[in-house]
């Protein structure tokens, strides 16, 4: 299948800006699921609220478009249910760690088997651009108008703290990698987490001076590189991409299995 | 003792239905006094093959549930006062997104934390506008353990029926009392299924064109049809719309479907109405107290009757205006500051002959309390 049979064409064309990496967030998603040769019945897609939840309404999976920062307790609701289906969450950076960060800790926490998108380009782009828990000090937004100076959470971090089992992170430039780590991420039995850093050309680069589009992916490209390179140990500034963490843990529907097996006392 | 008589709690008598009417998916969040119903449907059932989740709040219990239904389950969630505040804004997403799902809120003491383990029927008015933007909600209660068990039933049944949350408003008294419950044999009651669409694979389903009957033929996530679910306005595709014509004719789809069809929905009973001269109006724990005083004055030959709602929301208003019309006095009991009181002012053509004995203090209102007021508004004192 072609990655265009993926897509609800009626829903076109989109809501995003020229220039703003979910579109190229989507591609990279929907290469990896290609690869997976999955049924299009088989994917359930849940978002919350804002400019990178509208993603599940151009796909052709089950798509759950919901409020904002519940995407994960929806999903969780809809996995539990039906533990053969593979659900895919992607959030923005505030819907998942500011209004989402409880649901987002607990999913992790119970290692359930669904991958989280976490889009972070730093602002919140539908409000127009205010800053998010991603943003980080320094940072100019329409609610930090002499600039911000709350601490950021780091994505991976927080995930693996938190209990997930596969954490990995790249940028919207790097596409192949998006594809590869997001059909890794499905493959994963139990909770993975794949953060995708955007651009976000309208909000966060006109207030931050940080250059149209292009320039934008560009710095993705200059100012990242792969986990352990040599690049990071001459320049600890560098945020690495690839996979941080891989690791085996009990998935929570299959636990529930169990506890269902000894409830039945093995009549099932 | 035969197997289907038990005592149990109110708590338990809700549980019993929920089970009855096909319950197999719970989420939840521990709050006194409705604790009982995540604590045995722990237990209970994965014992069936069904699947209980504990979740990390209120707001994620509801959340859980709707993604539960999407796949075609029976679900439902409980709480008490602050965990029903948390779920406002998932319940008006089942409202716009027309998911089959049932609340319970055993109701106790507020605002805020207030007095968790007392009873209270102070979430009346929530339960109809605590979600923002306009809608309309079916919501019930019931007095007796016999009674919670089929309005339970009846609340999967027409959550089902009109696609739409179902809040069951219980109350600390009838979810803590304990006293005899008989469960019917299975099928005695009549229950409703999932309508599920008869459109074929590779044929375009519309989720959100009503049928000539009005209602919404659905699809289980995971099948064979994919489509998009939404809290914003939306199409017949469920695909976003801010057309004015698509925001206009669903606002009035979600409103009318329960609006339209109030007195059809209105659960209530009767109790020496023939001949009353004044008329009790109560429900849940409240309607108890309210019963005993209409029995023991009838025994003394005073004309009291008895009119116990089930059916809160939609406000059975034409009911109730026709069931007062012939009574010196109406007198509304509750244990809040006048909740349906108002509701039955507004629906009578006698407002002036409508009052309140209401009781807000933690403690349940005794017959005694309904006697002493009802003796001041003859004008005799206490």
């Amino acid at each position: 299948m072609a990655v265009k049979d993926y897509l609800r064409e009626r829903f076109f064309p989109h809501m995003w800006c020229p220039g703003c990496g979910h579109g190229m967030v989507l591609n990279g998603m929907l290469q990896g699921i290609e690869k997976l040769g999955m049924s299009k019945n088989e994917i359930v897609m849940v978002s919350g609220i804002g400019c990178s939840a509208r993603i599940s309404g151009y796909v052709d999976f089950h798509t759950l478009h919901t409020i904002h920062g519940r995407a994960l307790a929806f999903a969780t609701g809809v996995k539990m249910s039906l533990p053969e289906l593979n659900l895919i969450v992607p959030m923005g950076d505030g819907d998942a760690l500011a209004i989402g960060g409880n649901h987002f800790i607990h999913a992790a926490r119970r290692n359930i088997d669904i991958t989280a998108i976490v889009m972070n380009n730093r602002i919140y782009g539908m409000t127009g651009g205010q800053f998010s828990p991603l943003s980080g000090p320094g940072i100019r937004a329409t609610t930090a108008p002499f600039t911000n100076i709350d601490y950021s959470f780091d994505v991976v971090e927080l995930a693996k703290a938190a209990g997930a089992t596969f954490v990995a992170r790249t940028t919207s430039y790097h596409v192949q990698q998006i594809a590869d780590l997001i059909k890794k991420a499905i493959l994963h039995e139990g909770f993975s987490v794949v953060e995708i850093l955007s651009q976000c050309p309208t909000y966060f680069g006109r207030k931050n001076k940080a250059g149209d589009a292009v320039d934008m992916v560009r710095w993705f490209k200059n100012n990242t590189t792969s986990i352990g390179s040599k690049a990071k140990q001459e320049n600890p500034d560098l945020i690495e991409r690839g996979i941080f963490l891989q690791t085996e843990r009990p998935e929570y529907c299959n636990e529930y299995d169990k506890i269902v097996e000894t409830a039945m006392g093995g009549q099932r | 003792m035969s197997e289907n008589k038990k005592f149990v709690q109110g708590n338990e008598a809700c549980i019993e239905g929920a089970l009855y009417a096909g319950l197999d998916f719970y989420a939840g969040y521990p709050i006194t006094p409705s604790t009982e119903i995540a604590e045995i449907l722990s237990y209970r059932l994965p014992r069936i093959g069904g699947k209980f989740i504990q979740m990390e709040d209120e707001i994620a219990s509801l959340c859980a549930i709707i993604g539960a239904s999407l796949t075609g389950r029976k679900a439902m969630t409980a709480t008490s006062g602050p965990g029903f505040s948390l779920m406002q804004e998932a319940l008006g997403y089942a409202v716009m997104a027309e998911i089959p799902c049932v609340i319970v809120d055993v109701q106790r003491g507020g605002p805020s934390t207030g007095i968790p383990t007392h009873g209270s029927q102070g979430d009346i008015n929530q339960a109809r506008w605590g979600t923002h933007g306009d809608h309309a909600i079916i919501a019930m209660t019931a007095s007796t353990h016999q009674d919670v068990f089929a309005v339970t039933v009846e609340a999967f049944n027409l959550a089902e029926t009109y696609r739409t949350p179902v809040i069951l408003l219980f109350d600390e008294v009838v979810g803590h009392m304990r006293e005899r419950l008989v469960i019917p044999e299975p099928g005695v009651i009549p229950l409703v299924d999932r309508l599920r669409t008869s459109v074929k694979k590779g044929v375009d389903y519309h989720p959100y064109l009503p049928r000539e009957d009005g209602r919404l033929p659905m699809s289980d996530f995971g099948g064979v049809h994919r489509y998009n679910v939404t809290g914003l306005f939306h199409d017949m595709w469920g695909f976003p719309s801010a057309e004015p014509r698509v925001v206009h004719g669903l606002l009035h789809h979600l409103v009318d479907k329960l609006e339209n069809r109030t007195n059809l929905l209105a659960r209530y009973k009767e109790y020496y109405l023939e001949d009353a001269e004044h008329l009790l109006v109560s429900y849940g724990s409240a309607a108890r107290s309210a019963r005993h005083v209409v029995e023991k004055r009838r025994l003394r030959g005073e004309k009291l009757g008895l009119l116990e709602l089930q059916t809160l929301w939609p406000f059975p208003d034409t009911i109730v205006r026709e069931k007062c019309a012939g009574a010196k006095s109406v007198i509304v009991v509750e244990q809040n500051m006048g909740q349906i009181f108002r509701e039955v002012k507004l629906a009578v053509d006698e407002p002036q002959k409508v009052f309140l004995a209401n009781r807000i203090d933690g403690v349940f209102i005794t017959p005694v309390d309904i006697m002493n007021i009802f003796r001041i508004i003859q004008g005799k004192g206490v």
